[in-house]
């Protein structure tokens, strides 16, 4: 009885090394070339010798998709090209709670300056105030916070203008087709950064004319833009421009546009992904143009945050102060300006 | 003996139903073999699917009755059904696996570095095939393995391996999405034989494979009479450990398979791929009418289930409706149909009390109601 239990035990077991060294041979992934984004100083000024060595808390959301984890990337890439810079990267997670404790963590340990993505900014307004009240500097990077007093310095990427660009890039296109037909793939519908880039959209079609006939949301993953494209693409059976936020869920999109056979419209993609700007440069599928939401924002994080823990001040500004609010810009990028922009676009 | 008993219940008291040709027993519901059968069990469900439909008609008219529609409805039903039939039979087993979506992830993740596709370009894409279902059915094999013998309660069992494998998957990946590069992997799954998209085939295959299963095999009796009451299904002989183990590598399979049929549709793999799928799969197997505690459920129940989603999603998107109310919809949908569920088997239970039927042994003994049986 227990021999062939042990038997049954050790046939288990063999198989289970066996399947294992099977497989393990495919879990090799050795990426061609990565480009990593940030990391260049190239701004030259005495800004970059070397001061006092600052430690810098840094906090973002998981890392689960491509713009995300080059995000997390570029910051600690930055924080390595700085002698007097030593980075504490907490663990990406989007349980706001735990970010929360993350945040209280930089504070007893008394770092110099946190550099914080929220996942949530209003859930992380408390803490940041409290971070503050104690006199460490908070940079606040891509999502708001609530209060402006939570933070020292916020750094934006332009969600409205986003919107805006795209929609104005729609308008260019259209001009002579009255009543185009315009579709919206959008991202997590619920993040306030979702209803600003909607709303810059609508708001810069309406300058033209136009509106947005059929809209959908996805969750800025692959599968979530297939599943619904694929679904849009039927709603409207004749379209002239699609605007999708996202180059991570646009993988999606273009598979289902694909998978469905049609090419009668043209595709403005979000945020520049590498692979976006290849599919526009080969000028071979639906995909003209995308615009760009800076990936760089937490590496210019961390830069500022060395800035503020030293009482510097921005080089290129006559004030002696780093600024309270900066907003990147969001352009569009096609096939005139691809090359411009491909070397620092992140690989999703 | 018990084995036999517990099968004849579990299949819904109506053993005659399943089987082609004339029903041993003739009386009873006026619609006969059919309404006692399969889709009989499921009405509740029939009706919501048909208004469903009816209100896409209404509403969306051709483009929702287009066959390009229905197409893309099956297609999109696919991936999400292969998943759901795995899950059908571990709730049927009496257990239950919240790690299908990170075991998909993870599946479809392996089967697209660029080792597996090097490969793959080296030999055929069928390598990249066996990968996905092969590290399915290894990491099913180690839910079965820690549940059955580690005495892990499933739920606790699954839910760690939803986290570790998401996370493994995450680690290859290295939360990059990578792109399918295969073109023949790509047309083999893009290719629609007979004007039906090959996912939509596989679907069937796996449905009618799982069906069979379940229905027409010693497995399939194993496994409502494990899940209905495994202390019993042990006296019976049948080796209750073992079969646990059994069902959950079915499941990983099925994860396997439906990481393969992701990676056609999306043309890539990625960590993300399948996030909260256990959820949908588990919501589509429970309107399907099959008892969360184990022990009674179907395969069409299934399948209804995941077409009532999918389609509800495609109505709400042709009316240009926001996700946030397809959200809500869905929680009605759920409610209303297991409650219409209870009622329609609720009125067969009176009318067979009236031919003085014994409750069905799945309800008549709860898990547990075996004492004095003295622990091996």
């Amino acid at each position: 009885m227990s021999a062939t239990r042990q038997r049954r035990l050790l046939t288990t077991a063999v198989a289970l090394v066996g399947a294992g060294a099977l497989v393990a041979g495919c879990t090799g992934n050795t990426p061609e070339a990565s480009s990593s984004g940030g990391g260049g100083n190239n701004a030259a000024s005495s800004n970059d010798d070397t001061g006092d060595t600052v430690t810098i808390g840094f906090s973002a959301p998981a890392a689960d998709h491509g713009w995300m984890a080059q995000i997390t990337e570029a910051a600690r890439a930055e924080a390595e090209g700085y002698d007097d810079v030593e980075l504490i990267v907490a663990e990406g997670t989007n349980d706001v709670s735990a970010q929360i404790s993350q945040v209280e963590t930089f504070i007893n340990d008394g770092v110099d300056a946190i550099v914080l993505l929220p996942f949530d900014g209003a859930a992380m307004t408390p803490i940041a105030l409290e971070a503050m009240q104690a006199g460490i500097p908070v940079i606040n990077v891509d999502r708001e916070f609530d209060d402006p007093d939570a933070a020292r310095v916020t750094i934006l990427g332009d969600n409205y203008g986003m919107g805006v660009s795209a929609g104005q890039y729609v308008c260019s296109q259209l001009e002579d087709t009255p009543d185009a037909v315009v579709a919206e793939v959008a991202g997590i519908d619920s993040l306030p950064l979702t209803q600003e880039r909607s709303q810059g959209f609508s708001d810069a079609l309406a300058d033209c004319g136009l509106d947005v006939d059929n809209r959908v949301a996805a969750e800025f993953t692959v599968e979530s833009g297939e599943e619904v494209t694929a679904n849009l693409l039927q709603a409207a059976p004749q379209i002239d421009a699609l605007w999708n936020h996202d180059d991570d869920q646009g993988i999606g999109v273009l598979a289902a546009i694909d998978n469905a056979g049609r090419d009668e419209f043209f595709m403005v993609g979000g945020a520049g992904s590498a692979n976006a700007m290849r599919d526009i440069q080969a000028g071979d599928s639906v995909l003209q143009a995308t615009v760009i939401y800076p990936a760089s924002q937490a590496a210019d994080g961390v830069r500022l945050a060395r800035l503020v823990a030293q009482g510097k001040a921005l080089s290129d500004l006559i004030d002696v102060e780093v600024p309270r609010q900066i907003t990147l810009s969001a352009p569009v990028v096609t096939a005139d300006n691809v090359d411009q922009y491909i070397d620092s676009a992140f690989e999703s | 003996m018990t084995e036999q008993t517990s099968t004849t219940t579990a299949a819904g008291a109506s053993p005659a139903s399943d089987r082609p040709g004339p029903p041993p027993s003739t009386r009873g519901s006026s619609g006969g073999g059919f309404l006692s059968g399969s889709v009989g069990r499921n009405m509740g469900l029939v009706v919501a699917f048909a208004l469903l439909c009816i209100v896409g008609i209404v509403t969306a008219g051709d483009r929702f009755a287009s066959t390009d529609n229905v197409v893309t409805i099956l297609r999109l039903a696919a991936v999400v059904g292969v998943v759901s039939i795995g899950m059908t039979f571990v709730i049927i087993g009496g257990g239950i696996d919240l790690s299908v979506g990170a075991l998909v992830a993870l599946s479809s993740v392996w089967a697209t570095t660029l080792a597996t596709q090097a490969m793959a370009a080296d030999t055929h894409w069928i390598v990249m095939v066996g990968t996905a279902v092969l590290v399915g059915a290894v990491a099913g094999l180690v839910n079965g393995v820690v549940i059955a013998y580690g005495k892990l309660v499933a739920f606790i069992a699954t839910l760690a391996m939803l986290a570790a494998a998401r996370g493994l998957a995450e680690i290859i990946a290295n939360r990059r999405t990578q792109t399918v590069r295969d073109e023949s992997f790509l047309s083999f799954f893009g290719a629609s034989p007979l004007g039906i998209p090959m996912l939509v085939w596989i679907f069937a295959v796996v449905a009618v494979a799982g069906w069979v299963l379940l229905n027409r095999t010693t497995f399939g009796r194993r496994t409502f009479a494990v899940g209905g009451n495994a202390e019993a299904a042990r006296l019976a002989g049948i080796r209750v450990q073992r079969h646990t183990v059994a069902l959950y590598v079915l499941s990983g399979v099925t994860c396997g398979i439906a990481a393969v049929m992701l990676m056609a549709r999306t043309t890539t793999g990625s960590s993300t791929h399948g996030t909260l799928l256990e959820l949908d799969a588990i919501a589509a197997v429970v309107i399907g009418g099959t008892l969360l505690v184990g022990g009674r459920g179907t395969i069409v129940g299934t399948v209804l289930g995941v077409l009532i989603f999918t389609t509800l999603s495609n109505v709400f998107t042709l009316n240009n409706l926001s996700s946030s109310s397809q959200a809500v919809a869905k929680g009605v949908i759920i409610v209303a149909a297991v409650l219409l569920q209870q009622r329609v088997a609720a009125g067969r239970r009176q009318k067979r009390s009236g031919k003085a039927l014994p409750p069905t042994a799945a309800e008549g003994a709860p898990a547990g109601a075996s004492p004095g049986v003295p622990a091996p």
